[in-house]
């Protein structure tokens, strides 16, 4: 049993104070430090190298380190058109990725399935996997994927973590004092 | 008629159902029964030799035989059309240079037709396509699989009566591919045991930029067997261009290798415009020459940035790319978009090219080369990277051939064979620039093909600059450019003109051309079937990719798999042209 949860059952000054603390420790250290997997299938891939790239250089903004493993990274960049045949990877991607993991759709094809409205193409990857943040454009510039990341980062700060202690070991909680 | 459909009418007489000659190009319509011996024959013992399969690739004509149903005499200009679907070959003679284009008639019942795919080894994967999407199953085929759409696919999606917006969802895991390795897969005799590993390298890899799966098998790190599985971006270009205006094809042509956009706008509309026999102003010209080069500057620096950082060279990224954002810059300005241009028209281009973008092409032309001197030194004496690519990935010039490799692949087997020197267009005959070869046929050469036609690229656009001429930059035919805003509000004819292009999009008359243009990575071929309406009948792009990537497997196999990364980065491979 932590501190937290401990005075999370508490309200008082003390506890409201050191659980926002925390939280917002966290949180600071996640929004600042994403490490995106850049699943990147078709146009929308390119122009994500180019935000990679020294001119725009998303390192800025604390994400520039990719991982090519999904079990390192906690941001998934869905940059391109996803068909069919790619969705059960996509699936299987977004599960190998630990909590906490946030995901983009970058682009139109990504997020709707863009002009691609046909037999083989799954009309925007939420029917797969959880989205957090859609990006449009075909593709987004650069630059939209900054405020795009930027907006991922105001949502993080204002994540509550949850109560792991309470959720998980429900007993304990009861047995308390 | 030519001298070659009169022979081959002479020697097969009974095969022969009936020959044309349009726009310059001999076609004939065949008998199934007649395919594998006269494809033989043209390929040995005709006088020309035609030795290249250029493309392969199939059309329904459901809706032809629907139209002369009902009235006999209808759309005559698309020639005999005995049965529902037709196999298109598109040979070509490297002696002479000359094309042919054969076409098989295949009956709804009983839909198959000989495989040639053990004359031409590039013919496998483009019959496997046709077989995917039309259904003809081709007798003799080695694997007669699905390509492009998932395996669990019922129906086949570029026939007419497959609606566009059928989709199907795949519930199950991908196919697990054991059963092509052959010898090497799956053997119940030993419980499922032994001693080669298999490795799924892709589809979500990190060397494969995108979405190509390779299943190997490794005796330690030796590529033992290899194949290869791709579709997984398949969009359905083909099938969306016969659901647009034939304007409306023009985005979708963007996003087939989408490093070089431009230089897809081209291709595409020169085919649309050599099908209406159009002829566009010479300013035109010069700037569709000076934007293609651009594109295939940029697809060459995307493709050596990308290849060296799979090799570990990463610095030579932050080279290349900045780069390419410095030609970016200047298309930016010129049209509006950085990656997919849609700048091209049939007919022209959007719009003229101004002293802004000029002076933007001129400095990007003077600092290139000191990025790819840069380059250069770090890599050309590196012995760590020389190991990885020199005399590795080694394809002969009879194999690339066979494979319907064009492009720097095939020059880098020290082919000197390019479109713009073999079938001049746009006024490339009147530019000073050298094919650039290579003689080895391995990453190495390949690599280096694309530094040394970056160089000629530059030479090219300079050239083109230099000589620019004035004048207007689209054709004034009627049937496709709209008149201009004072006539429309002046007389009625130019106002129903107007109305007309508005409101239906521009008319190709019925007919059929295939039109070949260097792309970035090699032929670039668009083949056009119109039946008249405002809509394309059907729209084959030949994606240079499709051929190159079909020779992967036996180019990695006896490497290790940092050598099939490396050889698949020089390749180029381009998910969007290759399953478009
Ligand atoms: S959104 Fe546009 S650029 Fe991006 S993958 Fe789709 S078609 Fe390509």
């Amino acid at each position: 049993m932590g501190v937290k949860s401990y005075y999370a059952n508490r309200p008082g000054f003390f506890a409201t104070r050191l659980d926002a603390m925390t939280n917002g420790l966290t949180n600071w250290g996640r929004e600042n430090s994403l490490w995106p997997y850049p699943f990147g299938t078709a146009c929308c891939g390119i122009e994500f190298m180019g935000v990679l790239s020294n001119v725009h250089d998303v390192s800025r903004f604390g994400a520039e380190l990719v991982r090519f493993s999904p079990r390192q990274a906690d941001l998934l960049v869905v940059a391109g058109t996803i068909t069919h045949k790619m969705g059960p990877i996509l699936k299987r991607i977004w599960n190998q990725m630990l909590e906490p993991k946030w995901s983009i759709a970058f682009g139109v094809c990504a997020s709707s399935g863009g002009f691609y409205d046909n037999y083989s193409v799954i009309q925007g990857i939420d029917h797969v996997i959880p989205v957090d943040v859609y990006l449009p454009g075909c593709p987004p510039r650069p630059e939209a994927f900054f405020e795009a990341l930027m907006l991922l980062q105001r949502k993080i700060q204002r994540e509550r973590a949850p109560d792991h202690d309470q959720q998980r070991i429900p007993q304990m909680a009861h047995a308390r004092p | 008629m030519s001298a070659i459909l009169a022979a081959l009418q002479e020697r097969f007489p009974s095969e022969v159902l009936a020959t044309s000659h349009l726009r310059g190009e001999p076609t004939a319509v065949i008998h199934r029964r007649g395919v594998r011996p006269i494809m033989a024959w043209l390929r040995g013992e005709s006088s020309e030799r035609y030795d290249f399969l250029a493309d392969l690739a199939g059309v329904d004509g459901q809706k032809i035989l629907e139209a002369r149903a009902e009235n006999p005499g209808a759309l005559a200009d698309l020639g005999a059309w005995p049965d529902r679907f037709q196999v298109v070959y598109h040979l070509k003679s490297l002696s002479t240079g000359s094309r042919l284009r054969i076409k098989a008639s295949v009956p709804e019942t009983d839909c198959s037709v000989a495989t040639i795919s053990d004359l031409w080894a590039g013919a496998n994967w483009a019959e496997r396509e046709v077989f995917d999407l039309f259904g003809v199953r081709f007798d003799g085929h080695p694997n007669l699989k699905r390509i492009l759409c998932i395996h669990t696919f019922k129906g086949h999606a570029l026939r007419k009566d497959y609606y566009i917006k059928d989709q199907q969802w795949l519930n199950e895991e991908n196919e697990s591919l054991m059963d092509e390795l052959g010898e090497f897969g799956e053997n119940p005799a030993d419980g499922g045991f032994s001693e080669l590993i298999p490795v799924n390298l892709g589809p979500a890899h990190p060397a494969t930029h995108g979405v190509l799966r390779s299943l190997v098998k490794l005796d330690g790190e030796i590529i033992v067997k290899s194949v290869q599985e791709i579709g997984y971006l398949h969009r359905g270009f083909e099938k969306h261009s016969e659901n647009s205006t034939w304007t409306q094809v023009i985005p979708y042509t963007d996003r087939l290798n989408y490093c070089s956009a431009m230089l897809n706008n081209v291709a595409y509309c020169r085919a649309v415009e050599k099908l209406m026999g159009i002829d566009v102003p010479p300013r035109t010209k010069f700037i569709r020459v000076i934007i293609a080069e651009i594109s295939r500057i940029i697809d060459h620096l995307v493709c050596l940035a990308a290849c060296l950082v799979d090799l570990g060279a990463l610095s030579n990224f932050w080279y290349l790319f900045a780069m390419r954002e410095k030609a970016y810059e200047a298309l930016e300005g010129l049209c509006g978009a950085r990656l997919t241009s849609s700048y091209v028209r049939v007919g022209g281009v959007a719009d003229d090219l101004d002293a802004q973008f000029i002076g933007r092409v001129r400095a990007f032309l003077t600092e290139l080369p000191t990025a790819l001197n840069e380059v250069l030194g770090l890599i050309s004496k590196n012995r760590i990277f020389l190991d990885r690519v020199k005399g590795i990935g080694i394809i002969s010039r009879e194999d690339a051939l066979s494979h319907g490799f064009t492009g720097p692949c095939l020059r880098a087997t020290g082919y000197a064979y390019d479109l713009r020197r073999a079938e001049p267009y746009d006024g490339y005959e009147a530019f000073d620039f050298e094919v650039a070869t290579r003689p080895d046929g391995d990453s190495w050469s390949r690599l280096m093909v694309r530094f040394d036609e970056m160089k000629q690229s530059m030479r090219i656009i300079e050239q083109a600059l230099d000589k620019l001429p004035s004048g207007p930059v689209l054709s004034d035919d009627k049937r496709v450019m709209m008149p201009k805003k004072e006539h429309v509000y002046g007389n009625i004819e130019a106002l129903m003109n107007h109305f007309v292009i508005i409101y239906d999009g521009i008319k190709v008359p019925a007919g059929e051309s295939y039109c070949a243009t260097e792309g970035a990575n090699g032929e670039l071929g668009f083949y056009l079937v119109s039946d008249g309406s405002g809509r394309p009948y059907r729209v084959r792009c030949r994606p240079p990719c499709f051929y190159l990537y079909s020779a992967f497997g036996r180019m990695i196999e006896g490497c290790m798999v940092p050598d099939a990364v490396a050889v698949l980065g020089t390749l180029n491979v381009i998910a969007g042209e290759l399953d478009r």
